[in-house]
């Protein structure tokens, strides 16, 4: 073994080595034994369970592995536990909806998992080559599964306009890091931050910054990015939009954190105003824009892009609380969100697409369970209490008003306070409307009714009791090197 | 490392090359007499009158070969730098190379069971 | 001096090789000057010492890729004559304006800076056990970098798995 390994190295990446395997193990399965869906399910499930149970009993370390490309800290666990927890989550709505659209599992399996492992590698990269090519395998990976209906135009359409912009992006992307490298002659985080402290950063810096500013800005949706989210979050398969929207989003976070407060401390000052600006106009535009839909998808991606901005506020706050804040709404984000795709997932039937807002009518009628359960995703997406989401808004919100940013805050109140608007209306639809609903009854099978209990429990428990989530995500955020070198303003 | 004259007889190679080739076109468009008809403008099809026009449209399947002719190439680039610091890099390296082949001979299984690299 | 020569000129070639790939009506001939193009490339990486990258740039870029596109080129029907351009919103003009002004931004920026500052950062050479362009490339690739390095093969896994998803005429 050359100097500077160890097995402790191959020790820490463990999580990573065991998903690898199972998504191998995955595809060697499906080519194997054919027609075996329950099996393959079965068989990703197990891998991403004992990844996630693997991450979790490393979620108290803080080293670095590989010689420093990789951190294990608790930063870096939190967010394997979010994109993990998604992957299960979608690996479970999906098992009906593949049935119903005749898709073929094991490939679809084998890219959920790759994605996961991409996203892995996004949250505890530490050098921009292991970040950009974590980023690179999710990215992908999500190319392929946006096309995965073959037949159907949408997708076809989404995959391509997913691929063009996403493609164009990772150019700007890596242009910016290029500049970064030249400016600084190293590629990994604290080398840059080393590099970079003390004098006043030159111009080449504040393009390179800006260039990957605007790189990750495509990755979370945020606007004037955001074009490709619609079409891409409408066309693909719904599970599919589900994880996309959860976590790519979250991953791309981590390394956007990653990135700029643990690489780019030095020029903070500027970067913040960049994201101020960014966060203000992606939550105006996103919930202005998702007033209007009458497509349940292309609301929530309008939703989610509004979402997008919100976090961002963590992001601008940039202290150890403000990034905990982001950390506490991203993990509340998960439930409510994949929970609403659940149902929509559920709302598409053998006749019925069942993705417009009119497929509703009705619903509290025909299946009670699912329209309560919609209910809630709503009110907390809309930041209601008691639910998830309303303590989300608060811890977020709260941060922001202590950093003394009171302006971006009351913006995000009054964003809210809009964004109620859209997502009372799916309530309206279910419960008010008196026209008949269209399409056969729902049927909840046992994976969905999982997927759908796991994230309405999410929902309500972390509404009554968040007290588990702001521990951890304070943890995470502590767990940040240079965190604390950037001043409360 | 080597200074860059060392490329100056590429340099050369490549003028030479490239003189040779535009002085026999302009030579030989300016000698020779040009008579044209039909049948000499014709695509070349081993004597035969061409049937269709050439610019047809191909299957897929070209695409498809090309691609993973393309991904196996990109495998073959990561072994040359690998392949010149073998003894260096000893077992741990042997062993690298192994996991980075063994993923891709999976991915060579799952195109051959699919079917992929069949023509029919 | 000779080398900002050498640099300044294959600069304009691809860049101006750039712009008639993406100009040139007829898609056989953009295909020939993309190959150009990578050329060009693949010499300026020789003029910058980056000698493997220069030989994987023409084995990869100017051998695989091109036969990819070309492929690409006898997939799509070219008898049929390409629509005219229709940009119902006519944004075209802005996006034109507003790229020039980049454009400008980003020069301006490269300029400024390097008459201020000259290329004051040199890269920390670690200590290699190994001599040459490419075995160092390939030291740094299999110690430092083999996490990345092994990551990579799971992505050419995935873009090998999607190909046959994506071409494959069956369901």
């Amino acid at each position: 073994m050359p100097a500077g390994f160890s097995a402790a190295d191959f020790y820490y990446i463990l999580p990573e080595l065991l998903l690898t395997g199972g998504a191998l193990l995955v595809l060697m399965l499906s080519v194997l034994t054919p027609k075996q869906d329950g099996l393959l399910l079965v068989a990703a499930l197990a891998t991403v369970g004992a990844t996630l149970a693997v991450v979790v009993s490393f979620a108290g370390l803080d080293v670095t592995a590989s010689r420093g490309l990789l951190a294990i800290d608790g930063f870096a666990a939190f967010f394997k536990v979010v994109v993990l927890l998604s992957a299960a989550l979608t690996l479970l709505m999906s098992s009906p909806y593949l049935k119903t659209e005749g898709i073929q599992a094991g490939e679809y399996y084998f890219l959920i998992l790759c994605a996961a492992l991409g996203m892995m590698f996004m949250s505890s990269g530490l050098d921009l080559i292991t970040l950009f090519i974590g980023l690179e395998t999710m990215a992908v990976s999500f190319y392929i599964l946006a096309g995965f209906l073959k037949p159907n135009p949408r997708s076809n359409e989404a995959a391509v306009k997913y691929f063009l912009l996403g493609a164009f992006s990772l150019g700007v992307l890596l242009y910016g890091m290029s500049l970064l490298y030249g400016a600084t002659g190293t590629t990994h985080l604290s080398g840059i931050a080393a590099a970079l402290g003390g004098a006043s950063p030159s111009l080449v810096v504040i393009l390179g910054v800006v260039l990957v500013g605007a790189g990750m800005g495509f990755k979370i949706a945020a606007v004037p990015f955001h074009m490709w989210a619609p079409d891409v979050y409408e066309g693909a398969p719904t599970p599919v939009t589900a994880y996309l929207s959860v976590g790519s989003k979250a991953a791309s976070f981590a390394m956007l954190i990653r990135i700029f407060i643990e690489g780019l401390p030095a020029v903070g000052a500027e970067w913040t105003m960049l994201f101020y600006a960014l966060a203000v106009v992606t939550m105006t535009v996103g919930n202005i824009a998702a007033l209007t839909q009458s497509n349940l998808k292309r609301m929530l991606a309008y939703s989610s892009i509004a979402h997008a901005g919100y976090l961002l506020m963590g992001v601008v706050v940039g202290t150890e609380r403000g990034v905990a804040a982001m950390l506490v709404y991203l993990g509340v984000y998960v439930f409510m969100q994949l929970g609403a795709f659940a149902v929509i997932t559920m709302m598409r039937r053998s006749d019925i697409i069942g993705e417009e807002l009119k497929d509703l009518n009705g619903l509290s009628k025909r299946s009670p369970i699912v329209a309560f359960a919609m209910l809630f995703f709503m009110l907390s997406l809309g930041g209601i209490p008691p639910t998830a989401g309303f303590m989300g808004k608060v811890w977020l919100f709260g941060a922001t008003i202590d950093a003394g940013f009171i302006w971006l805050a009351v913006i995000a109140v009054a964003n809210s306070a809009v964004s109620l608007y859209y997502y009372l209306r799916v309530v309206v639809f279910m419960w008010i409307n008196e026209e008949e609903g269209v399409g056969s009854p729902l049927t909840i099978g046992p994976a969905m009714s999982v997927a759908l209990g796991v994230a309405l429990f999410g929902t309500v428990v972390f509404g009554v009791y968040p007290q588990f989530l702001f521990e951890h995500a304070e943890a995470a955020a502590r767990s940040l090197d240079g965190i604390a070198s950037i001043t409360l303003r | 490392m080597d200074s860059i004259e060392a490329y100056v007889p590429i340099l050369l190679f490549v003028l030479v090359a490239t003189g040779f080739a535009l002085f026999t076109l302009i030579v030989s468009a300016l000698v020779s007499s040009s008579k044209y008809n039909k049948v000499k403008l014709e695509p070349y099809e081993c004597g035969i009158e061409p049937e269709t026009d050439a610019r047809d449209r191909y299957s897929v399947r070209y695409y498809l070969i090309a691609m993973l002719f393309v991904i196996f190439d990109v495998e073959t680039v990561f072994m040359f730098p690998w392949a010149v610091i073998m003894d260096e890099l000893a077992l741990f390296g042997l062993i690298e190379m192994l996991v980075f082949i063994f993923i891709l001979v999976l991915g060579y299984v799952y195109a051959w069971r699919k079917g992929a690299l069949e023509w029919v | 001096m000779a080398e900002a020569i050498a640099f300044y000129t294959l600069s304009i070639l691809i860049l101006g090789l750039g712009v008639a790939v993406i100009t040139t009506p007829r898609t056989v001939h953009s295909v020939v000057f993309l190959v150009l193009n990578f050329l060009c490339v693949a010499v300026l990486y020789v003029v910058l010492r980056a000698e493997f990258l220069a030989v994987i740039q023409i084995l990869v870029y100017a051998g695989g890729i091109v036969v990819l596109y070309l492929f690409v080129v006898m997939l799509v029907n070219l008898k049929r004559q390409p629509e005219e351009h229709q940009d119902p919103r006519r944004l075209a003009k802005i996006g034109l304006g507003l790229s020039g002004a980049m454009l400008v931004e980003l020069a301006a920026i490269v300029v400024y800076s390097y008459s201020r500052e000259p290329s004051s950062v040199t890269a920390p050479s670690p200590a290699f056990p190994v001599q040459g362009n490419v075995e160092q490339l390939g030291w740094l690739l299999y110690t430092d970098y083999l996490i990345p390095f092994e990551v990579a093969s799971v992505l050419l896994l995935v873009a090998m798995v999607g190909a046959i998803i994506l071409a494959r005429r069956e369901l």
